[in-house]
């Protein structure tokens, strides 16, 4: 039997997901037994020519040359799974999506080598069909495992879609909200992290992006009692998910 | 008739981020050598305007999945040097010991995955396990243990949680810490393993009088604090940064050169911190270095892999040092009020000295941001570098030649990723 093939691309990001491949240290030789890592240039030089049978696809789309790229990445692969939030929902760097166009013109286009640079920040699905997405800034490792896992054997991989709470009372951490009086993000926010923030001591920042049907407005008057006003709640949703159409559309109202 | 011969790899593989590499060579002649960045810029300087003071360490983590906690660390110093806040030595030392994770996380990564099959004629690592399975097994037992470091102090390796202006959200506990030992007295003996394999490899004769730049503590190896001092005699504080520093833009690069007055290209990352302080690495790590017949200079950039071997050491040493002496603080952070005024961080990255400036006003509003990451510092070099590696190799074949020069720019362990945000430069270009 033949491996099925794995190719990675990168777009506008940090790189840290695709590095979430290669931190997989416990399974990445056996990963690379079960699958054939085709083509990932921040792991290795050889590369082999599409068509792929997996692509994972990371960052956002910023250039016209992003543009055709990105049609070119979904003609070649069979699955296509983007990876973390610049690839699901542009990413922190789609802040420039709200910024006044006026003052940021000068900005991109003062050089002319920025020519190229859109005036957005968009999500691969903007674009082409996405057949999977992993959230976060970054991945879980253990998402990617579990997807790469499933994909190896068929079968469709278990992502939550529950909120952030849900992890919270598996790992039996003290609500933060309710304990200290910390404003958090984590009722509105798509499980999938583990909960880390608030084992730390610190509220869910939404580094996984909205939940399904998130009530942003209920969770918005919890924080003002916690003294959490609009300016507060508008960065909090202007972060590293601000594109994305929940947290996005629920922004303008703490404008 | 003239002859010309273009050697040109479009999309480097085996380092962070997206560049290109072209040299050109007419009539046996040497013409021009480019190491071009294309990473799309992300406007990092422009979206950080507006923000809280609070939020620059995990917006700037964002700049770098690769080296987050350099962000983190000189975004936070600059903020709690605005503030008028000094970290207690116990959180110091906290953040000193997560910032070893990160060496040791990024640098093994570097030297086994992205750099050895150079050396050894492999695409990647993978490739490389075919044959030498136990030698990747044991890079990536000491680069999970970088991550665990990372882990536990932090929530996560990539982009950590648990890190703030005045310190940390929660402290871990001794016994958290303590359960790590083991594991890093394993890596200080498998690091210096990692020291003797990397100082095996046939290294390219090649060697130049660099202007090395780190930082220097007294008493300390440079990671998280110290003054910025140069082998060409300067000692500044972190403040006086833009005094001696200027960037240039050029015209094919989404990043900007860094120059330092009266001396030109520079040298930031392993070697010249290895070069600057010697004197304070650990027992452990300077046995190793003598073990591979570094001497307590190197100027082959080549050998760059084993410095960064003998820094993995270092880093595993440090860890041990700092956990033994570990007592939970009362508090995880240093209360941080904001108040107008301008702030200047610099921490050594794993490629070299990583230097912001913030201005904020009353309310810890960021008014202004610039930050120099390492490797847009170390770009002029790397071109410099070319030229020298590419004249004394003309007789090599065309791919040959592209290989060695594709090595000569990952001697620098470069991270495009982090080097390309420079929209504020390249308006001030005009």
């Amino acid at each position: 039997m033949t491996r099925p093939t794995l190719a990675v691309w990168k777009f506008s990001s940090c790189d840290g997901c695709q590095l979430s491949l290669l931190d997989c240290e416990d399974e990445l030789l056996a990963i690379a037994e079960g699958l054939r890592i085709a083509y990932f240039p921040e792991a290795t030089s050889g590369a082999v020519e599409g068509p792929y049978d997996v692509s994972l696809v990371e960052g956002s789309v910023t250039t016209p040359h992003d543009l055709e790229r990105i049609q070119e990445v979904r003609a070649q692969s069979g699955l296509l799974v983007t990876i973390g939030a610049c690839a699901t929902a542009g990413g922190i760097q789609a802040l420039r999506n709200f910024a006044d166009v006026r003052e940021w013109i000068p900005l991109v286009y003062a050089a002319p080598d920025f020519i190229s640079t859109l005036e957005t920040s968009t999500p691969i699905a903007d674009h082409v069909q996405v057949d999977l997405e992993l959230r976060g800034c970054p991945i879980s490792k253990a998402q990617l495992v579990e997807t790469v896992s499933a994909l190896l054997n068929a079968r469709k991989p278990r992502l939550p879609s529950t909120s952030v709470c849900m992890e919270c009372k598996a790992r039996g951490t003290p609500c933060v909200m309710v304990a200290n009086g910390t404003p958090c993000l984590g009722p509105v926010t798509q499980a999938g992290c583990g909960a880390i923030c608030p084992a730390y001591a610190r509220g869910c920042y939404g580094c996984f992006g909205p939940m399904e049907s998130p009530n942003i407005t209920a969770l918005a008057r919890q924080w003002q009692e916690l003294g959490a006003g609009d300016d507060v709640m508008l960065r909090a949703l202007r972060t590293f998910n601000a594109n994305a159409p929940a947290f996005r559309e629920a922004s303008y109202e703490h404008e | 008739m003239s002859e010309t011969r273009e050697i040109r790899t479009d999309y480097l593989a085996r380092v962070e981020g997206e560049g290109a590499m072209l040299v050109r060579v007419r009539d046996g002649e040497l013409e021009e050598v480019q190491f071009k960045i294309f990473e799309p810029p992300r406007f990092f300087e422009a979206l950080l305007r507006g923000r809280q003071f609070t939020e620059a360490p995990d917006i700037t983590a964002r700049i770098c999945g690769i080296c987050p906690i350099a962000y983190m660390a000189s975004s936070a110093a600059a903020m709690e040097q605005v503030c008028g806040v000094e970290l207690t030595p116990q959180l110091q030392a906290l953040r000193r010991l997560i910032y070893c994770g990160e060496w040791i996380e990024s640098h093994v990564l570097h030297v086994a995955m992205l750099h050895a099959p150079d050396f050894l004629g492999y695409d990647g690592a993978i490739e490389l396990a075919r044959d030498r399975r136990d030698l990747v097994e044991i890079a990536l037992r000491l680069k999970k243990l970088g991550n665990e470091l990372m882990r536990v102090i932090g929530g996560r390796e990539v982009h950590p949680v648990n890190f703030r202006v005045g310190g940390f959200y929660r402290a871990p506990t001794v016994a958290e810490l303590r359960a790590l030992v083991p594991e890093l007295e394993w890596a200080r003996d498998a690091g210096r393993e990692l020291v003797r394999w990397t100082a095996g490899f046939d290294f390219p004769d090649y060697e130049r009088d660099y202007a090395f730049v780190s930082l220097r503590h007294p008493g300390e190896y440079p990671i998280e604090r110290g003054r910025i001092v140069s082998s060409t005699g300067l000692d500044i504080s972190v403040d006086e940064y833009e005094e001696h520093f200027t960037e240039s833009h050029v015209e094919r690069s989404n990043a900007l050169h860094s120059s330092l007055a009266g001396v030109g290209a520079y040298l930031v990352g392993p070697l010249a911190r290895y070069a600057l302080n010697y004197e304070e690495l650990s027992d452990a790590a300077k046995q190793a270095a003598e073990e591979a017949g570094l001497g307590s200079v190197v100027r082959n950039p080549f050998r760059s892999i084993v410095v960064r071997a003998v820094e993995t050491v270092y880093a595993a040493d440090e860890a041990l040092r700092i956990i033994a002496a570990y007592e939970r603080p009362d508090e995880p952070y240093v209360e941080c009020d904001p108040r107008a005024g301008s702030g200047h961080g610099c921490t050594e990255a794993p490629r070299g000295i990583c230097w912001h400036r913030y201005r904020i006003d009353d309310e810890g509003t960021i008014l202004d941001a610039k930050i120099v990451p390492p490797t847009s510092q170390n770009q002029k070099t790397i071109e410099e570098d070319l030229v020298g590696v590419v004249g004394g190799s003309l007789d090599l074949p065309d791919n040959e030649l592209a290989h060695r020069c594709e090595q000569t720019i990952r001697n620098y362990d470069p991270c495009i990723s982090c080097a390309t945000h420079f929209l504020r430069f390249e308006v001030e270009r005009l």
